[in-house]
């Protein structure tokens, strides 16, 4: 279980980007953040991976607290951030040096039927399209066997083809792993397609405004009424978080009034 | 639009139709579309058409000195006539020092460099991973720097003498610059967003510098050790003008106190091979280490 309690992050310059984050994931479920720019869910996600520190409450794995990276937590970022002067194979296998050779390989060479590359085990990088990339990173992140897998907006640089082809591998890996998953989107419809639960976001200071469960059956699609339904859920929580607290509302109502 | 997310598996989907089929597909040799890759057959002709016309000029001129000396136009005294070049190359090679001569220059350019560019990328590391360091040492490097290294000979032979030492020491000190240059740039141009890669996997600071920043600086390190080499082979004619009693440069002088223009010529064409089989060596030593990179090598 990843649990976030009383998480605050002020950045040096005195740029309030978390306030007060409570949020509780378990077990092999995929949580979505989901907020317009700005709300803090880039600073979100590096305080769970360890790459940065919170300057207020906790951040726990399974009881063990986190402040710095953990074997137990792998990150996709928004880029693919692989290492270009290795093939996708050792790519793959970055995380996982550690192994016994064989036992690494049998990893990677799973992981890269998983996700259909495994003809371009011994390619580089800079061969593969953007899409397939992403996958190798993805790869790279889950053959580690991560218990919380992060991921910040892997998809938001790809065309919709490539993207909805991702969730497919994303979900084929994570079912081998069963992670639990704490993915950063701006994409209502991504949210839907992915998580078992959304927490909604506002600015200023970063928080989360709302949490909806979204209990679809797997494999979901995107033209049935229960996908509509909570797409249509999860923008109006959306609209709210985007509105001023009530304060500032109430006042610039009397402002337009008077 | 309607996509149901799970069903296509990454297996048989078509992200790459979407986004990268015909362009390079079937290419298979990347996404950059080169010059030196993509066309090989339009390439080939293309660089055939251009070597031919780089040749014209200096292949006329030749004849044409050639034919001038040989109808008695000309003397071909201050200017041999590549006949008579070739031959006392020749002669060099078979009965003469030339091997000698050749072993000497490249004798003291491979120390002089290995000292170079040791130093060089020693420097060049500390002074790119610790901005205290490259405070304190750069701007006295970039000072030495700006002196013209020829100024060194009188006061190198005052310190090393005038043997075979004051000649290595010049040689390292040109290669240093470049050297010590192209890795503090290299080490300070390493994309963060990958050490953040290698942090993310928890790689200790010996395996960051082994997995990670090593192989990102390799790049500019052995282009800075390409041009430290050249500089070495320009740096050594200096340093064997200060007086040797062997070796190419030796030869030059030499045949300018004989008169001996085709013995000049001669040995200015061996410095020529000599550099240009170095810098050969060099890069195909190294080109394997740097297959990976995105940018065809500059040409040959
Ligand atoms: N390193 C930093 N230093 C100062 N402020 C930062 C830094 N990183 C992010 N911020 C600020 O923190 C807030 C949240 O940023 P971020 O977490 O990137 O949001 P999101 O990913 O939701 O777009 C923003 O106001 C941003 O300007
Ligand atoms: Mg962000």
């Amino acid at each position: 279980m990843l649990t976030l309690s009383h998480l605050g992050k002020t950045y040096a310059d005195g740029t309030q980007a978390l306030s007060n984050i409570n949020l509780e994931a378990r077990a092999g479920e995929i949580a979505a953040l989901i907020g317009g720019s700005g709300c803090g869910k880039t600073t979100l996600l590096r305080l769970a991976a360890g790459l940065d520190h919170a300057t207020g409450g906790t951040i726990s794995l399974d009881g063990e607290r986190i402040t710095g990276p953990h074997p137990a937590v792998a990150v996709v970022f928004q880029e693919p951030r692989l290492l270009p002067w290795l093939t996708v194979a050792d790519n793959v296998g970055f995380g996982i040096d550690h192994l016994p050779r064989n036992e690494r390989e049998s990893r990677i060479e799973h992981a890269l039927a998983r996700i259909g590359l495994a003809e371009h085990a011994g390619r580089w990088p800079r061969d593969l399209s953007g899409g397939q990339q992403q996958r190798v990173a993805i790869a790279r992140a889950l053959v580690t066997r991560p218990k919380l897998l992060l991921l910040d907006e892997p998809f938001s640089a790809l065309d919709a083809f490539t993207r909805a082809s991702l969730h497919g591998a994303l979900l084929d890996l994570w079912e081998d792993v069963r992670p639990i998953v704490l993915m950063v989107t701006h994409d209502v419809s991504e949210a839907v397609t992915l998580a078992d639960r959304a927490f909604v976001m506002r600015a200023r200071p970063g928080r989360i405004h709302d949490e909806l469960p979204i209990t679809l059956a797997r494999p979901r699609v995107q033209t049935s009424t229960g996908f509509e339904q909570d797409v249509r859920r999860l923008l109006e929580a959306l609209d709210e978080a985007r509105q001023p607290p009530q304060t500032e509302r109430a006042a610039q109502a009397a402002g337009h009034w008077w | 639009m309607a996509l149901p997310n799970s069903l296509p598996r990454a297996a048989d989907t078509h992200d790459d139709t979407a986004t990268a089929a015909g362009s390079h597909e079937p290419a298979a040799t990347g996404v950059e579309p080169t010059p030196v890759t993509a066309s090989p057959a339009s390439g080939k002709g293309w660089f055939g058409e251009h070597l031919a016309l780089a040749l014209i000029l200096p292949l006329g001129l030749a004849i044409g000195w050639e034919a001038a000396v040989s109808f008695g136009y000309a003397e071909g005294r201050l200017m041999p006539p590549p006949s008579r070049i070739a031959s006392t190359f020749q002669d060099l090679a078979l009965y003469g020092d030339l091997w000698l001569h050749v072993w000497a220059t490249l004798w003291r350019v491979l120390v002089g460099f290995a000292l170079g560019a040791v130093a060089g990328i020693a420097l060049g590391a500390i002074s790119g991973a610790s901005g205290l360091i490259r405070n304190l040492l750069d701007p006295t490097l970039q000072a030495l720097r700006s002196v013209p290294s020829i100024a060194w000979i009188p006061l190198f032979i005052l310190w090393f003498g005038i043997f075979e030492t004051s000649k290595v020491m010049l040689i390292a000190v040109g290669v240093f610059f470049p050297v010590y240059l192209g890795v503090a740039q290299g080490i300070l141009s390493i994309d963060r967003k990958l050490v953040e890669v290698g942090r993310a996997f928890r790689l200790s600071r010996l395996a960051m510098a082994r997995r990670i920043l090593l192989p990102a600086i390799l790049p500019e390190t052995l282009t800075a050790l390409r041009s430290g080499l050249g500089l070495g082979f320009m740096f050594v004619v200096a340093a064997e003008f200060m007086g040797a009693s062997e070796g190419l440069g030796y030869l030059l002088v030499d045949g300018q106190q004989m008169g001996l223009t085709d013995q000049i010529v001669a040995a200015i064409i061996a410095f020529a091979l000599l550099g240009k089989a170095a810098d050969w060596l060099l890069v195909t030593l190294t080109s394997p280490l740097i297959r990976w990179q995105d940018t065809v090598r500059e040409r040959l």
